[in-house]
């Protein structure tokens, strides 16, 4: 049952991909941003460029809960190949709005909705002169017919169009007239507003909205990344467009107009992680993006940066897997391949943002790490935070941040050495010194994924080989303490747990908070890394029974926590959610409670 | 254990070059390969290479994949960064090192197995980019450390060991390389270390992707009769297109090279590679002629050795990137980090 209310409610289009769509989606989303209203956008898109259905859907929350809400308060159905199913989608008592110009299937009808009908195209082709306009403005006539069932500053949305379109005017005004023919029609004849509408609120303030691969591509900026390599794959490319987008605006040398960055498309992902590995190497702070698949090619190398130990950073824009899978739909199914990438006894430094603001400091994070470890750091981040439009708090960098660098020997250090090694613990955190090429000539060494000694040296000596990778590990326990702690809400009466990772984060708030109103209160741990803090073994200590919610058909994360802590499976009980769409409260409630209540009767 | 340290002889009267360095000073951890490798031969050359061009070692990054070739990184210039990738991936270590730091000399070791099979796509696109660097091909035709399967680069009807032919039709590096537009292209023998050092020299001051194929056969494995990678099979079908002599800037041309036969390239950095024909008909500074002269001079059964094309003229891949000259891995975090009031204003655009 649709229960919006002011500021609650969830609008979803339904929209042929290609046909500009997007633009006025976004229109709508932001206007309602700007009328400071908590607001999130969801991208449900086919990997196609034209031709084929593509959603978006627009939640506005009071209490700014990110996830979607499940359930859809107005359907705007433009899509007469997916209206079936569009319609059967409206939560009774909702509404959809179609394109009336043509009759609608009497057939396809509900008597627990409201079906409001605007005859978009017949306004369109009256009033504008070629075929591309009278495609888009369609678009922008439905938003101006919500703008009036919803209520909304329409003042806002002409703003906006401004800002969006700045100096071409005939835009601004061909889209302000279809606003203002959806907003008409809309207000004489139908019931202005709808019992949910927008109201001004000043909640926003002090927040953006902004995609997760933008803010990653932000923080390598900001990180000091300067060599960036990539092999184009959905849904990760946006992460390289916008950090070439960034790179063009700030690493230009004003004297000579040259790049103080490079990026290299490769021509595969293989040679991308050889790329950023080779550049780590050499010194400067470089990373790759990527998704599975492009995983599943890196593992080799990734074996080879872990076992030679060299920095760099990989991004893991999840998506659906296996294989090629869905690649416009998201999910968290490379936990476990990215945390034992490669062959033989490797395990990899990752990190699990769980949103857009989280990719931005932990992409920070993951250069200053990847440094200090000296080894290759994955940031897992998903479609769904790289993608989508989320709500975060403004960005703020902290302008005495000095990246650390870790044990770099320099000039001074190496002219007073007898001789370096490069493999050697000195200070017993399992982590070597290591010297950039060319720095002195004291300082070179040779790099090698064959067996290798503490000096360096190639060896096939059973001991060395075994000093060697047990020293890894050594360093492993170092990582322990300086990945990020994971994120705790704890209070000693509360019985029950929930344990998740990444994307599922405010899913989940907004179920603990349901849960809650219903008188069951739950623990909350997010794993915000791998290694896991000792913190995560005491939280597991602390509780009978765990919730283990993810986003994978296999409940990676809870083996993975099973394997790395020792704690018996069926103390971790697995909700997983896994069919390419975002998690959202309303099953995981439900599911929770079906749980307790299953136990409840065992 | 298959690692050896070479005894040092010091010599109170070693020759020293223009840095003070002796040939000493350039040499590795002793060879591992089989006595009478050709690979050993070429590790001497790329030595004396070096040594002549004054190159400070640690200013040299070696680089290789995987292989009897890959190892030999290790048998020269200890004092130099060396980095032995995974097989068949050295190009793109190179591509990420060379853009940290644009300012080092890259001489990249691989062999017929690394380049031609795992690694033709990283051979092909290290040559689209035209990345600086000196890439040299160990080419014996067979696969060693997994003992004597045929490589990519077996001739038809060259034969194992036991006696099996090859049927598939051979890679030659160098017709794939100028096909694909690489701005130097040049073959020669292990066993002609006159002609492979002046090669050495020129592909390492060539501005952009220089490769080396060099017949280097395999002792074990394939140089017997039926092979067409043997020290026999090559010296009697050897054929020189082009002599190359390589002078350094600042020196004088010392030979009297016959007038009208030879063709001068200067190259960027000031040196010059002097070219003599030895056939009238063949043409190093044409890409059409060259290639047309590889190929009939293959299909003649010959190995069509010299610097068999070379184009200084093409963008390497810094410049093509747009890339400073100061190295990226040189420049201060200041440099690089727009800082706390520019992010706050860039995100007027998402608010």
């Amino acid at each position: 049952m649709s229960t919006a209310s002011h500021n609650n409610f969830t609008v979803k289009f339904a929209n042929v991909n290609g046909t500009g769509s997007s633009s006025a989606n976004g229109l709508f989303m932001k206007s309602i941003f700007r009328m400071g209203i908590p607001v999130v956008g969801k991208n449900y898109f086919p990997s196609n460029i034209q031709g084929l259905p593509t959603w978006y859907e627009v939640r506005a929350s009071e209490h700014g809960y990110l996830a979607p809400s499940g359930g859809v308060d107005i359907m705007v159905a433009m899509n007469a190949e997916t209206y079936a199913k569009d319609l059967g989608d409206v939560d009774p008592g909702g509404y959809l709005l179609y394109d009336s110009t043509w009759p609608r299937n009497i057939l396809m009808a509900r008597e627990d909705i409201t079906v409001l009908g605007v005859p978009l195209a017949k306004m369109c082709n009256e009033n504008f002169d070629n075929a591309r306009a009278r495609t888009l403005m369609k678009n922008t006539a439905y938003v101006g017919s919500l703008a009036a069932l919803l209520n909304m500053e329409v003042a806002v949305i002409e703003q906006l169009l401004l800002d969006i379109f700045g100096s071409k005017t005939n835009l601004i005004e061909a889209n302000k007239s279809a606003l203002q023919l959806g907003y008409d029609y809309a207000k004489a004849n139908f019931t202005c507003p709808l019992p949910f509408t927008t109201k001004r609120e000043n909640k926003t303030d002090g927040y953006i909205m902004i995609d997760g691969n933008t803010t990653a591509a932000l923080g390598c900026l900001y990180a000091g990344a300067t060599v960036g390599a990539w092999y184009p794959i959905t849904p990760s490319t946006s992460l390289m467009d916008a950090f070439t987008g960034y790179c063009d605006l700030f690493r230009k040398d004003e004297a000579t107009g040259k790049n103080k960055y490079a990026i290299i498309q490769a021509e595969d992902e293989l040679a991308a992680i050889g790329i950023a590995l080779g550049a780590g190497w050499n010194g400067s702070r470089s990373f790759t993006p990527t998704s599975g698949p492009g995983i599943s090619l890196m593992n080799e190398f990734l074996g080879f940066g872990y076992y030679a130990e060299i920095p760099t950073v990989v991004f893991d824009v999840q998506r659906t897997g296996p294989s090629t899978g869905m690649p416009t739909r998201t999910q968290q199914g490379d936990i476990l391949a990215c945390a034992y990438a490669s062959h033989g006894d490797t395990r990899h430094v990752c990190l699990y943002p769980s949103n857009p603001e989280e990719a931005f400091h932990f992409s920070v994070k993951a250069f200053d790490l990847a440094d200090q470890l000296q080894t290759p750091v994955i940031v897992l981040s998903d479609l769904d935070i790289g993608m989508n439009d989320w709500m975060i708090k403004d960005l703020k960098w902290d302008k005495n941040f000095n990246p650390d660098h870790g044990k770099v020997l320099g000039v001074e250090e190496l002219e007073v050495m007898e001789k370096f090694h490069r493999y050697q613990d000195k200070d017993g955190d399992g982590i070597p010194y290591r010297t950039i090429p060319g720095t002195h000539p004291k300082g070179s060494y040779f790099t090698r994924g064959s067996g290798h000694n503490k000096l360096g040296l190639y060896t096939e000596d059973a001991q060395e080989y075994q000093e060697l990778v047990d020293r890894l590990l050594v360093k492993w326990e170092t990582a322990k303490n300086l990945v990020p702690k994971p994120i705790i809400d704890f209070l000693d009466s509360n019985v029950y747990a929930i344990l998740c990772v990444g994307s599922c984060d405010d899913a989940i708030r907004e179920a603990r908070d349901t849960l809650t109103k219903k008188g069951l209160a739950f623990n909350y741990l997010r794993i915000t890394a791998f290694p896991f803090a000792k913190e995560v073994e005491e939280f597991l200590k602390a509780h009978e029974k765990i919730f283990v919610v993810e986003q994978n058909r296999d409940g990676q994360l809870r083996k993975l926590v099973a394997m790395e802590t020792g704690i018996h499976l069926e103390k971790l009980d697995s909700i997983r959610m896994y069919d390419g769409n975002p998690i959202y409260s309303r099953n995981l409630v439900q599911e929770i409670l079906n749980r307790l209540k299953e136990d409840a009767a065992a | 254990m298959s690692y050896i340290k070479k005894p040092k002889i010091l010599r109170d009267n070693a020759k020293r070059n223009e840095l003070g360095m002796t040939y000493n000073d350039y040499e590795g951890s002793m060879s591992t390969l089989c006595a009478g490798c050709g690979h050993d031969a070429i590790t001497g050359a790329i030595i004396e290479t070096v040594f002549d061009l004054n190159i400070p070692p640690h200013r040299m990054i070696k680089l290789s994949g995987i292989g009897c070739s890959s190892k030999t990184p290790a048998y020269f210039a200890n004092q130099s960064h060396g980095f032995n990738a995974v097989h068949g991936r050295m190009p793109s270590v190179a591509t990420g090192a060379q853009s940290a730091n644009s300012q080092m000399y890259y001489i990249g070791v691989s062999g017929d197995g690394d380049t031609l099979s795992i690694g033709i796509g990283q051979f092909a696109h290290a040559i689209r980019r035209n990345l600086n660097m000196l890439y040299i091909i160990e080419n014996n035709g067979v696969y060693g450390l997994t003992k004597g399967q045929f490589s990519a680069s077996a001739d038809i009807g060259s034969t194992a060991k036991k006696g099996a032919p090859n049927l598939q039709t051979p890679i030659d590096p160098c017709q794939m390389a100028i096909s694909l537009g690489a701005t130097f292209v040049a073959r020669s023998f292990s066993g002609d270390r006159e002609q492979l050092v002046p090669l050495l020299k020129s592909g390492l001051m060539h501005r952009g992707f220089a490769l080396i194929d060099v017949i280097s056969p395999c002792v074990t494995f394939n140089d017997h009769e039926g092979s067409t990678k043997g020290y026999l099979h090559t010296r009697e079908h050897i054929n020189e297109a082009v002599y190359t002599d390589y002078i350094h800037p600042l020196s004088e041309i010392k030979v009297d090279y016959p007038e009208g036969s030879t063709l001068q390239v200067d190259l960027h950095n000031g040196g010059k590679v002097i070219l003599s024909k030895a056939h009238k008909q063949y043409n190093p500074v044409n890409r059409s002629d060259a290639i047309r002269g590889v190929r009939e001079s293959s299909d003649r059964g010959e190995i069509l050795t010299g610097l068999l094309y070379i184009d200084e003229s093409q963008p390497d891949f810094i410049e093509n990137e747009n890339t400073i000259e100061t190295p990226l891995n040189e420049l201060s975090f200041q440099n690089l980090c727009p800082g706390s009031e520019k992010l706050a204003k860039l995100q007027q655009r998402y608010k």
